[in-house]
Protein backbone atom coordinates (compact mmCIF):
# COMPACT_ATOMS: atom_id res chain seq x y z
CA UNK A 1 0.00 0.00 0.00
CA UNK A 2 1.10 3.54 -0.89
CA UNK A 3 3.83 1.77 -3.19
CA UNK A 4 5.45 3.08 -6.41
CA UNK A 5 4.00 5.95 -5.98
CA UNK A 6 6.84 7.63 -7.58
CA UNK A 7 6.56 5.96 -10.71
CA UNK A 8 6.73 8.76 -13.10
CA UNK A 9 4.15 7.35 -16.59
CA UNK A 10 4.60 9.06 -20.08
CA UNK A 11 1.69 9.01 -22.50
CA UNK A 12 1.97 6.03 -24.59
CA UNK A 13 3.80 3.52 -21.85
CA UNK A 14 2.29 0.49 -21.54
CA UNK A 15 0.26 -0.19 -18.69
CA UNK A 16 -1.49 -3.02 -18.61
CA UNK A 17 -0.60 -6.22 -20.10
CA UNK A 18 -3.01 -9.00 -20.59
CA UNK A 19 -1.46 -12.04 -21.45
CA UNK A 20 -3.17 -15.27 -23.15
CA UNK A 21 -5.38 -15.45 -20.30
CA UNK A 22 -7.89 -18.03 -19.73
CA UNK A 23 -11.05 -18.94 -17.12
CA UNK A 24 -13.38 -21.04 -16.27
CA UNK A 25 -16.16 -21.30 -13.93
CA UNK A 26 -16.80 -25.16 -13.77
CA UNK A 27 -14.57 -27.54 -15.04
CA UNK A 28 -11.78 -27.88 -16.95
CA UNK A 29 -14.10 -29.39 -19.91
CA UNK A 30 -16.71 -26.37 -19.42
CA UNK A 31 -16.64 -23.95 -22.11
CA UNK A 32 -14.47 -20.91 -21.09
CA UNK A 33 -15.47 -17.24 -20.01
CA UNK A 34 -12.54 -16.01 -21.40
CA UNK A 35 -10.03 -18.53 -23.74
CA UNK A 36 -6.72 -17.08 -24.56
CA UNK A 37 -7.07 -13.57 -24.17
CA UNK A 38 -4.45 -10.94 -24.67
CA UNK A 39 -4.38 -7.37 -25.11
CA UNK A 40 -2.50 -4.31 -24.30
CA UNK A 41 -3.20 -0.89 -22.89
CA UNK A 42 -1.44 2.50 -22.59
CA UNK A 43 -1.14 5.49 -20.71
CA UNK A 44 -3.72 8.21 -21.48
CA UNK A 45 -5.23 5.97 -23.57
CA UNK A 46 -9.41 6.00 -23.56
CA UNK A 47 -10.08 1.85 -24.57
CA UNK A 48 -13.71 0.91 -24.66
CA UNK A 49 -14.40 -2.46 -23.99
CA UNK A 50 -17.14 -3.79 -25.72
CA UNK A 51 -19.02 -7.18 -25.97
CA UNK A 52 -22.42 -8.84 -25.61
CA UNK A 53 -23.93 -9.88 -22.16
CA UNK A 54 -22.36 -13.21 -21.23
CA UNK A 55 -19.07 -11.92 -23.65
CA UNK A 56 -16.44 -12.29 -20.46
CA UNK A 57 -16.37 -8.76 -19.54
CA UNK A 58 -16.88 -8.46 -15.95
CA UNK A 59 -15.00 -12.19 -15.58
CA UNK A 60 -12.30 -9.87 -16.51
CA UNK A 61 -12.70 -6.84 -14.52
CA UNK A 62 -12.81 -9.37 -11.88
CA UNK A 63 -9.16 -11.04 -12.45
CA UNK A 64 -7.74 -7.40 -13.43
CA UNK A 65 -8.85 -6.64 -9.62
CA UNK A 66 -7.74 -9.79 -8.55
CA UNK A 67 -10.77 -11.47 -7.05
CA UNK A 68 -10.49 -14.71 -9.68
CA UNK A 69 -7.47 -15.66 -10.38
CA UNK A 70 -6.19 -16.38 -14.25
CA UNK A 71 -6.14 -20.30 -14.72
CA UNK A 72 -3.70 -19.90 -17.36
CA UNK A 73 -1.93 -16.69 -18.63
CA UNK A 74 -0.24 -13.67 -16.67
CA UNK A 75 -1.35 -9.66 -16.11
CA UNK A 76 1.25 -7.89 -15.84
CA UNK A 77 0.58 -3.81 -14.63
CA UNK A 78 4.02 -2.38 -16.15
CA UNK A 79 6.10 -5.07 -15.51
CA UNK A 80 4.72 -6.08 -12.20
CA UNK A 81 2.35 -9.56 -12.29
CA UNK A 82 -0.91 -9.26 -10.73
CA UNK A 83 -0.75 -12.78 -9.11
CA UNK A 84 3.06 -12.64 -7.33
CA UNK A 85 2.94 -8.47 -7.24
CA UNK A 86 -0.39 -8.21 -6.22
CA UNK A 87 -0.43 -5.67 -3.78
CA UNK A 88 1.98 -3.26 -6.03
CA UNK A 89 -0.20 -4.07 -8.90
CA UNK A 90 -3.23 -3.07 -6.92
CA UNK A 91 -2.21 -0.39 -5.35
CA UNK A 92 -2.23 1.08 -8.78
CA UNK A 93 -5.84 0.38 -9.93
CA UNK A 94 -8.85 2.21 -9.60
CA UNK A 95 -11.94 0.55 -10.24
CA UNK A 96 -15.84 0.97 -10.51
CA UNK A 97 -17.75 -1.96 -10.45
CA UNK A 98 -20.78 -2.59 -12.29
CA UNK A 99 -23.18 -2.87 -8.98
CA UNK A 100 -22.82 0.17 -7.07
CA UNK A 101 -20.19 -1.20 -4.32
CA UNK A 102 -21.05 1.92 -1.53
CA UNK A 103 -22.00 1.74 2.15
CA UNK A 104 -25.53 3.25 1.23
CA UNK A 105 -25.96 4.14 5.03
CA UNK A 106 -22.70 5.60 5.73
CA UNK A 107 -21.76 9.44 4.57
CA UNK A 108 -20.11 10.30 1.69
CA UNK A 109 -16.95 11.10 3.33
CA UNK A 110 -17.51 7.93 5.54
CA UNK A 111 -17.55 5.49 2.42
CA UNK A 112 -14.29 7.80 0.86
CA UNK A 113 -12.15 7.44 4.16
CA UNK A 114 -13.14 4.15 4.67
CA UNK A 115 -11.52 2.75 1.06
CA UNK A 116 -8.23 5.65 1.62
CA UNK A 117 -7.92 3.20 4.69
CA UNK A 118 -7.99 0.09 2.52
CA UNK A 119 -4.96 2.00 0.10
CA UNK A 120 -3.24 2.60 3.47
CA UNK A 121 -3.76 6.20 3.44
CA UNK A 122 -4.09 8.13 6.84
CA UNK A 123 -7.60 10.54 7.71
CA UNK A 124 -4.96 13.28 7.29
CA UNK A 125 -4.12 12.25 3.75
CA UNK A 126 -7.45 11.24 2.62
CA UNK A 127 -8.88 14.65 3.87
CA UNK A 128 -6.27 16.86 1.95
CA UNK A 129 -7.37 15.40 -1.66
CA UNK A 130 -11.31 14.63 -0.85
CA UNK A 131 -12.31 18.39 -1.51
CA UNK A 132 -10.11 18.83 -5.16
CA UNK A 133 -11.50 15.06 -6.05
CA UNK A 134 -15.06 16.17 -5.14
CA UNK A 135 -15.20 19.61 -7.07
CA UNK A 136 -13.78 17.68 -9.99
CA UNK A 137 -17.90 15.83 -10.02
CA UNK A 138 -19.46 18.71 -8.18
CA UNK A 139 -20.00 16.82 -5.31
CA UNK A 140 -18.16 19.42 -2.57
CA UNK A 141 -21.51 19.99 -0.58
CA UNK A 142 -22.70 16.63 -0.53
CA UNK A 143 -19.88 15.83 1.60
CA UNK A 144 -21.60 14.72 4.83
CA UNK A 145 -24.70 13.64 3.12
CA UNK A 146 -25.29 9.58 3.00
CA UNK A 147 -24.87 7.67 0.00
CA UNK A 148 -28.55 6.58 0.30
CA UNK A 149 -29.53 10.34 0.09
CA UNK A 150 -27.50 10.59 -3.68
CA UNK A 151 -29.19 10.23 -6.99
CA UNK A 152 -28.10 7.33 -9.18
CA UNK A 153 -25.85 9.77 -11.21
CA UNK A 154 -24.41 11.09 -7.99
CA UNK A 155 -23.41 7.59 -6.47
CA UNK A 156 -21.64 6.60 -9.60
CA UNK A 157 -19.67 10.27 -9.72
CA UNK A 158 -18.93 9.41 -6.63
CA UNK A 159 -17.66 5.68 -7.18
CA UNK A 160 -15.75 7.74 -9.63
CA UNK A 161 -14.46 9.73 -7.30
CA UNK A 162 -13.07 6.70 -4.59
CA UNK A 163 -11.71 4.76 -7.10
CA UNK A 164 -9.41 7.75 -7.67
CA UNK A 165 -8.79 8.81 -4.62
CA UNK A 166 -5.34 6.70 -4.10
CA UNK A 167 -4.00 8.03 -7.56
CA UNK A 168 -3.87 5.15 -9.53
CA UNK A 169 -2.25 4.55 -12.79
CA UNK A 170 -5.11 2.35 -14.56
CA UNK A 171 -9.05 3.24 -14.23
CA UNK A 172 -11.48 0.14 -14.81
CA UNK A 173 -15.22 0.87 -14.88
CA UNK A 174 -17.74 -2.09 -15.47
CA UNK A 175 -20.86 -0.42 -17.46
CA UNK A 176 -20.43 2.46 -15.39
CA UNK A 177 -23.20 4.47 -16.99
CA UNK A 178 -26.02 1.48 -16.84
CA UNK A 179 -29.39 2.84 -15.68
CA UNK A 180 -28.35 6.63 -15.96
CA UNK A 181 -30.36 9.68 -18.28
CA UNK A 182 -28.14 10.37 -21.22
CA UNK A 183 -27.16 13.70 -19.57
CA UNK A 184 -25.51 11.49 -16.72
CA UNK A 185 -24.14 9.10 -18.97
CA UNK A 186 -22.55 11.88 -20.88
CA UNK A 187 -21.37 13.86 -17.94
CA UNK A 188 -19.42 11.01 -16.87
CA UNK A 189 -17.82 9.64 -20.19
CA UNK A 190 -16.72 13.08 -20.60
CA UNK A 191 -15.10 13.73 -16.89
CA UNK A 192 -13.14 10.62 -17.39
CA UNK A 193 -12.16 11.37 -20.82
CA UNK A 194 -10.55 14.72 -19.50
CA UNK A 195 -8.99 13.03 -16.72
CA UNK A 196 -7.39 10.08 -18.54
CA UNK A 197 -6.17 13.39 -20.60
CA UNK A 198 -5.09 15.15 -17.82
CA UNK A 199 -3.60 12.48 -15.24
CA UNK A 200 -2.08 10.51 -18.54
CA UNK A 201 -4.32 7.80 -17.00
CA UNK A 202 -4.91 4.59 -18.82
CA UNK A 203 -8.81 3.77 -18.77
CA UNK A 204 -10.48 0.27 -19.49
CA UNK A 205 -14.12 1.44 -20.06
CA UNK A 206 -16.76 -1.31 -20.83
CA UNK A 207 -20.09 -0.85 -22.17
CA UNK A 208 -22.82 -1.69 -24.64
CA UNK A 209 -23.31 2.03 -25.37
CA UNK A 210 -21.53 2.27 -29.04
CA UNK A 211 -22.39 6.16 -28.29
CA UNK A 212 -19.95 6.54 -25.55
CA UNK A 213 -16.82 5.91 -27.91
CA UNK A 214 -15.56 8.70 -30.04
CA UNK A 215 -13.30 8.76 -33.25
CA UNK A 216 -9.82 7.86 -32.13
CA UNK A 217 -10.58 5.38 -29.10
CA UNK A 218 -8.66 2.21 -28.75
CA UNK A 219 -11.74 -0.08 -29.07
CA UNK A 220 -11.25 -4.06 -28.06
CA UNK A 221 -14.01 -6.54 -29.31
CA UNK A 222 -14.21 -9.07 -26.52
CA UNK A 223 -17.03 -11.78 -27.74
CA UNK A 224 -17.64 -15.61 -26.32
CA UNK A 225 -14.73 -15.20 -23.92
CA UNK A 226 -12.41 -13.83 -27.09
CA UNK A 227 -10.57 -10.90 -28.04
CA UNK A 228 -12.18 -10.25 -31.57
CA UNK A 229 -10.14 -7.30 -32.65
CA UNK A 230 -8.19 -4.19 -30.89
CA UNK A 231 -7.66 -1.11 -32.58
CA UNK A 232 -8.84 2.25 -32.78
CA UNK A 233 -12.24 2.70 -33.96
CA UNK A 234 -11.74 3.98 -37.66
CA UNK A 235 -8.89 0.99 -38.40
CA UNK A 236 -11.67 -1.09 -36.66
CA UNK A 237 -14.82 0.38 -39.31
CA UNK A 238 -11.81 0.05 -42.25
CA UNK A 239 -11.10 -3.94 -40.98
CA UNK A 240 -14.87 -4.96 -41.52
CA UNK A 241 -15.12 -2.58 -44.16
CA UNK A 242 -17.79 -0.73 -43.01
CA UNK A 243 -18.39 2.66 -42.10
CA UNK A 244 -20.14 3.27 -38.64
CA UNK A 245 -19.16 1.21 -35.28
CA UNK A 246 -22.50 -0.22 -35.01
CA UNK A 247 -21.84 -2.40 -38.54
CA UNK A 248 -17.84 -3.09 -37.20
CA UNK A 249 -19.77 -4.64 -33.62
CA UNK A 250 -21.96 -6.69 -35.92
CA UNK A 251 -19.16 -7.96 -38.22
CA UNK A 252 -16.98 -8.60 -35.19
CA UNK A 253 -19.85 -10.76 -33.48
CA UNK A 254 -21.73 -12.64 -36.05
CA UNK A 255 -23.66 -14.93 -35.02
CA UNK A 256 -24.35 -13.01 -31.37
CA UNK A 257 -28.26 -13.40 -30.45
CA UNK B 1 3.85 -2.48 2.15
CA UNK B 2 4.80 -0.20 5.72
CA UNK B 3 2.78 -1.38 8.83
CA UNK B 4 1.50 1.85 8.80
CA UNK B 5 -0.37 1.43 6.11
CA UNK B 6 -1.94 -1.82 7.83
CA UNK B 7 -2.44 0.26 10.62
CA UNK B 8 -4.38 2.59 8.69
CA UNK B 9 -6.47 -0.25 6.79
CA UNK B 10 -7.18 -1.89 10.52
CA UNK B 11 -8.34 1.10 11.58
CA UNK B 12 -10.49 1.92 8.29
CA UNK B 13 -12.32 -1.88 8.70
CA UNK B 14 -12.73 -0.91 12.70
CA UNK B 15 -14.24 2.20 12.04
CA UNK B 16 -16.74 1.13 9.33
CA UNK B 17 -18.12 -1.75 11.36
CA UNK B 18 -18.09 0.83 14.45
CA UNK B 19 -19.94 3.32 12.66
CA UNK B 20 -22.76 0.66 11.34
CA UNK B 21 -22.55 -0.53 14.91
CA UNK B 22 -23.55 2.83 16.11
CA UNK B 23 -26.43 3.51 13.06
CA UNK B 24 -27.89 -0.55 13.89
CA UNK B 25 -29.13 0.75 17.28
CA UNK B 26 -31.82 -2.22 17.51
CA UNK B 27 -29.26 -4.17 16.88
CA UNK B 28 -27.74 -3.08 20.35
CA UNK B 29 -30.72 -3.45 21.90
CA UNK B 30 -31.66 -6.78 20.78
CA UNK B 31 -27.74 -7.64 21.49
CA UNK B 32 -28.82 -6.40 24.85
CA UNK B 33 -32.67 -7.53 25.57
CA UNK B 34 -32.24 -11.51 24.48
CA UNK B 35 -29.62 -12.23 27.71
CA UNK B 36 -31.55 -9.62 29.75
CA UNK B 37 -35.11 -11.52 29.48
CA UNK B 38 -33.14 -14.77 29.81
CA UNK B 39 -31.44 -13.45 33.11
CA UNK B 40 -34.69 -12.08 34.39
CA UNK B 41 -37.45 -14.65 33.56
CA UNK B 42 -35.65 -17.83 32.63
CA UNK B 43 -33.58 -17.38 35.31
CA UNK B 44 -36.28 -16.61 38.18
CA UNK B 45 -38.03 -19.76 36.98
CA UNK B 46 -35.13 -21.50 36.93
CA UNK B 47 -33.73 -20.59 40.24
CA UNK B 48 -35.93 -22.76 42.47
CA UNK B 49 -35.73 -26.23 40.03
CA UNK B 50 -31.83 -25.97 39.99
CA UNK B 51 -29.20 -25.94 43.07
CA UNK B 52 -25.62 -25.14 42.06
CA UNK B 53 -23.17 -27.03 43.81
CA UNK B 54 -20.13 -25.30 44.96
CA UNK B 55 -17.93 -26.28 41.83
CA UNK B 56 -14.67 -23.87 40.57
CA UNK B 57 -14.34 -21.20 40.28
CA UNK B 58 -17.56 -20.47 42.72
CA UNK B 59 -15.99 -20.94 46.52
CA UNK B 60 -20.20 -20.50 47.60
CA UNK B 61 -23.56 -21.53 46.80
CA UNK B 62 -24.12 -18.96 44.21
CA UNK B 63 -27.49 -18.41 43.05
CA UNK B 64 -28.78 -19.04 39.27
CA UNK B 65 -28.40 -15.64 37.65
CA UNK B 66 -24.46 -15.52 38.91
CA UNK B 67 -24.20 -18.94 37.24
CA UNK B 68 -25.74 -17.87 33.66
CA UNK B 69 -23.98 -14.59 33.28
CA UNK B 70 -21.03 -15.81 31.96
CA UNK B 71 -23.53 -18.07 29.52
CA UNK B 72 -25.40 -15.12 28.50
CA UNK B 73 -21.88 -13.33 28.09
CA UNK B 74 -21.24 -16.09 25.73
CA UNK B 75 -24.74 -15.96 23.70
CA UNK B 76 -23.84 -12.50 23.03
CA UNK B 77 -20.81 -13.50 21.32
CA UNK B 78 -22.33 -15.92 19.64
CA UNK B 79 -25.12 -14.12 18.37
CA UNK B 80 -23.02 -11.00 17.45
CA UNK B 81 -20.04 -13.29 15.43
CA UNK B 82 -23.45 -14.97 13.45
CA UNK B 83 -24.94 -11.46 13.34
CA UNK B 84 -21.25 -10.32 11.46
CA UNK B 85 -21.12 -13.85 9.53
CA UNK B 86 -24.48 -12.42 8.18
CA UNK B 87 -23.66 -8.65 7.23
CA UNK B 88 -20.64 -10.51 5.18
CA UNK B 89 -22.66 -12.63 3.15
CA UNK B 90 -24.74 -9.70 3.00
CA UNK B 91 -22.07 -7.43 1.44
CA UNK B 92 -20.59 -9.77 -0.61
CA UNK B 93 -23.96 -10.39 -2.23
CA UNK B 94 -24.29 -6.54 -2.32
CA UNK B 95 -21.03 -5.96 -3.80
CA UNK B 96 -19.58 -3.88 -0.91
CA UNK B 97 -17.12 -6.71 -0.42
CA UNK B 98 -15.47 -6.30 -3.51
CA UNK B 99 -14.04 -3.27 -2.17
CA UNK B 100 -11.91 -4.80 0.53
CA UNK B 101 -11.08 -7.17 -1.29
CA UNK B 102 -9.68 -5.23 -3.90
CA UNK B 103 -7.34 -3.27 -1.49
CA UNK B 104 -3.81 -3.88 -1.40
CA UNK B 105 -3.27 -5.92 1.73
CA UNK B 106 -3.43 -9.71 1.74
CA UNK B 107 -6.86 -10.89 1.87
CA UNK B 108 -6.00 -12.49 5.01
CA UNK B 109 -5.36 -10.04 7.03
CA UNK B 110 -8.53 -8.35 5.89
CA UNK B 111 -10.08 -11.30 6.60
CA UNK B 112 -8.57 -10.90 10.22
CA UNK B 113 -9.17 -7.10 10.28
CA UNK B 114 -12.99 -7.81 9.98
CA UNK B 115 -12.82 -10.25 12.83
CA UNK B 116 -10.97 -8.60 15.19
CA UNK B 117 -13.16 -5.23 14.51
CA UNK B 118 -16.32 -7.49 15.22
CA UNK B 119 -14.84 -8.89 17.74
CA UNK B 120 -14.35 -5.34 19.51
CA UNK B 121 -18.03 -4.58 18.60
CA UNK B 122 -19.14 -7.92 20.36
CA UNK B 123 -17.30 -6.86 23.58
CA UNK B 124 -18.86 -3.09 23.32
CA UNK B 125 -22.21 -5.21 23.53
CA UNK B 126 -20.87 -7.34 26.17
CA UNK B 127 -19.97 -4.50 28.52
CA UNK B 128 -23.38 -3.22 27.77
CA UNK B 129 -24.76 -6.44 29.14
CA UNK B 130 -22.53 -6.34 32.41
CA UNK B 131 -23.28 -2.75 33.30
CA UNK B 132 -26.83 -3.87 33.09
CA UNK B 133 -26.69 -7.27 34.94
CA UNK B 134 -25.60 -4.86 38.56
CA UNK B 135 -28.87 -4.16 38.28
CA UNK B 136 -29.80 -8.12 38.49
CA UNK B 137 -27.67 -9.54 41.42
CA UNK B 138 -24.22 -9.70 38.74
CA UNK B 139 -22.03 -10.33 41.44
CA UNK B 140 -17.95 -11.01 40.60
CA UNK B 141 -15.13 -9.62 42.31
CA UNK B 142 -13.35 -6.64 40.99
CA UNK B 143 -10.29 -8.24 39.59
CA UNK B 144 -12.72 -10.18 37.66
CA UNK B 145 -13.72 -7.02 35.64
CA UNK B 146 -10.60 -6.58 34.51
CA UNK B 147 -9.91 -10.29 33.68
CA UNK B 148 -12.78 -10.92 32.04
CA UNK B 149 -11.98 -9.10 29.23
CA UNK B 150 -9.08 -10.72 27.46
CA UNK B 151 -10.89 -13.96 27.88
CA UNK B 152 -14.07 -12.23 26.33
CA UNK B 153 -12.31 -10.96 23.54
CA UNK B 154 -10.55 -14.30 22.82
CA UNK B 155 -14.03 -16.16 22.75
CA UNK B 156 -15.11 -13.81 20.50
CA UNK B 157 -12.51 -14.21 18.26
CA UNK B 158 -13.53 -17.83 18.37
CA UNK B 159 -17.38 -17.19 17.68
CA UNK B 160 -16.47 -14.94 15.30
CA UNK B 161 -13.91 -17.06 13.02
CA UNK B 162 -16.77 -19.64 13.00
CA UNK B 163 -18.79 -17.27 11.45
CA UNK B 164 -16.48 -16.58 9.14
CA UNK B 165 -16.12 -19.68 7.74
CA UNK B 166 -19.97 -20.20 7.59
CA UNK B 167 -20.03 -16.86 5.74
CA UNK B 168 -17.48 -18.73 3.39
CA UNK B 169 -19.50 -21.45 2.65
CA UNK B 170 -22.92 -20.11 2.43
CA UNK B 171 -23.47 -19.58 -0.82
CA UNK B 172 -26.92 -17.21 -0.56
CA UNK B 173 -28.23 -15.18 2.14
CA UNK B 174 -31.29 -17.48 2.37
CA UNK B 175 -29.10 -19.88 3.37
CA UNK B 176 -28.49 -18.36 6.72
CA UNK B 177 -31.39 -19.17 8.33
CA UNK B 178 -30.14 -22.62 8.69
CA UNK B 179 -27.23 -20.94 10.80
CA UNK B 180 -29.57 -20.60 13.38
CA UNK B 181 -31.04 -23.96 13.68
CA UNK B 182 -27.99 -25.79 12.81
CA UNK B 183 -24.92 -24.28 14.66
CA UNK B 184 -26.59 -21.17 17.02
CA UNK B 185 -28.97 -23.19 18.78
CA UNK B 186 -27.12 -26.66 19.20
CA UNK B 187 -23.99 -24.76 20.00
CA UNK B 188 -25.63 -22.77 22.47
CA UNK B 189 -27.74 -25.53 24.36
CA UNK B 190 -25.04 -28.19 24.19
CA UNK B 191 -22.45 -25.98 26.18
CA UNK B 192 -22.56 -24.80 30.08
CA UNK B 193 -23.96 -22.25 29.62
CA UNK B 194 -27.48 -22.53 31.09
CA UNK B 195 -26.46 -25.80 33.28
CA UNK B 196 -23.42 -27.05 34.57
CA UNK B 197 -21.76 -29.97 33.21
CA UNK B 198 -22.35 -32.60 35.96
CA UNK B 199 -26.43 -31.99 36.19
CA UNK B 200 -26.15 -32.75 31.88
CA UNK B 201 -24.30 -36.08 33.07
CA UNK B 202 -26.62 -37.26 35.33
CA UNK B 203 -29.96 -37.04 32.55
CA UNK B 204 -27.16 -38.16 29.86
CA UNK B 205 -23.35 -39.40 29.90
CA UNK B 206 -23.23 -39.01 25.69
CA UNK B 207 -25.14 -35.54 25.96
CA UNK B 208 -22.05 -34.60 28.84
CA UNK B 209 -19.42 -35.74 26.40
CA UNK B 210 -20.60 -33.75 23.19
CA UNK B 211 -21.54 -30.72 26.07
CA UNK B 212 -17.82 -31.34 27.08
CA UNK B 213 -16.48 -31.63 23.40
CA UNK B 214 -18.49 -28.25 22.41
CA UNK B 215 -15.54 -25.38 21.96
CA UNK B 216 -18.63 -22.97 23.11
CA UNK B 217 -18.64 -24.53 26.65
CA UNK B 218 -14.59 -23.47 26.52
CA UNK B 219 -15.52 -20.76 26.07
CA UNK B 220 -18.37 -19.76 28.39
CA UNK B 221 -15.65 -21.56 30.80
CA UNK B 222 -12.76 -19.16 30.29
CA UNK B 223 -15.17 -16.28 30.76
CA UNK B 224 -16.60 -17.71 34.23
CA UNK B 225 -13.12 -18.44 35.27
CA UNK B 226 -11.39 -15.31 34.31
CA UNK B 227 -14.52 -13.44 36.11
CA UNK B 228 -13.08 -14.98 38.98
CA UNK B 229 -9.77 -13.82 38.20
CA UNK B 230 -8.84 -17.49 37.72
CA UNK B 231 -6.79 -19.40 34.99
CA UNK B 232 -8.48 -22.20 33.22
CA UNK B 233 -5.41 -23.08 31.36
CA UNK B 234 -7.47 -26.15 29.40
CA UNK B 235 -10.42 -24.02 28.50
CA UNK B 236 -8.24 -21.30 26.77
CA UNK B 237 -6.29 -23.78 24.80
CA UNK B 238 -9.37 -25.12 23.38
CA UNK B 239 -10.22 -21.30 22.41
CA UNK B 240 -7.29 -20.32 21.03
CA UNK B 241 -6.95 -23.91 18.88
CA UNK B 242 -9.98 -23.49 17.73
CA UNK B 243 -10.12 -20.07 16.85
CA UNK B 244 -6.80 -20.88 14.73
CA UNK B 245 -8.51 -23.92 12.94
CA UNK B 246 -11.53 -22.12 11.90
CA UNK B 247 -9.76 -18.77 10.97
CA UNK B 248 -7.09 -20.87 9.05
CA UNK B 249 -10.22 -22.35 7.23
CA UNK B 250 -12.20 -19.50 6.79
CA UNK B 251 -8.99 -17.59 5.26
CA UNK B 252 -8.03 -20.77 3.02
CA UNK B 253 -11.64 -21.38 1.68
CA UNK B 254 -12.84 -17.86 1.66
CA UNK B 255 -13.92 -17.63 -1.87
CA UNK B 256 -15.08 -14.22 -3.31
CA UNK B 257 -16.59 -16.27 -6.68
CA UNK B 258 -19.44 -17.28 -4.56
CA UNK B 259 -21.53 -14.17 -4.43
CA UNK B 260 -20.60 -13.31 -7.71
CA UNK B 261 -21.66 -16.62 -9.44
CA UNK B 262 -25.12 -16.39 -7.58
CA UNK B 263 -25.74 -12.90 -9.05
CA UNK B 264 -24.86 -14.19 -12.42
CA UNK B 265 -27.05 -17.46 -12.09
Amino acid sequence: MNIDTERVVRRGDTVLTIDKVCYRYGSPSSVPALDNISCRLKAGQFSALLGPNGAGKSTLFALLTRLFVPQQGTIYLFDDNLVSAAAKVLANIGVVFQQTTLDLDLTVEQNLLYHGALHGLSTKQIREKLGDELAQFNLQDRLHDKVRQLNGGHRRRLEIVRALLHDPCLLLLDEPTVGLDIESRHYLNEKVRKLCDQRNLCVLWATHLLEEIIEGDDVIIIHRGEVKVQDNSQNLCAQAAVTDLVAAFHHFTKGHV
Amino acid sequence: MTMTAYWYCFLGVLKRELLRFVQQRSRFFSALVRPLLWLVVFAAGFRAALGIAIIPPYETYITYEVYIMPGLIGMILLFNGMQSALSMVYDREMGSMRILLTSPAPRGFLLLCKLVASALVSMLQALGFILVSQLFGMDAPLSGYVWVWPAIFLSALMVGSLGLLLSSLIKQLENFAGVMNFVVFPLFFLSSALYPLWKMRESSELLYYVCAANPFTHAVELIRFSLYSTANYFSLSIVLITTIVLLSAAIVGYDPKRGIIVRKV
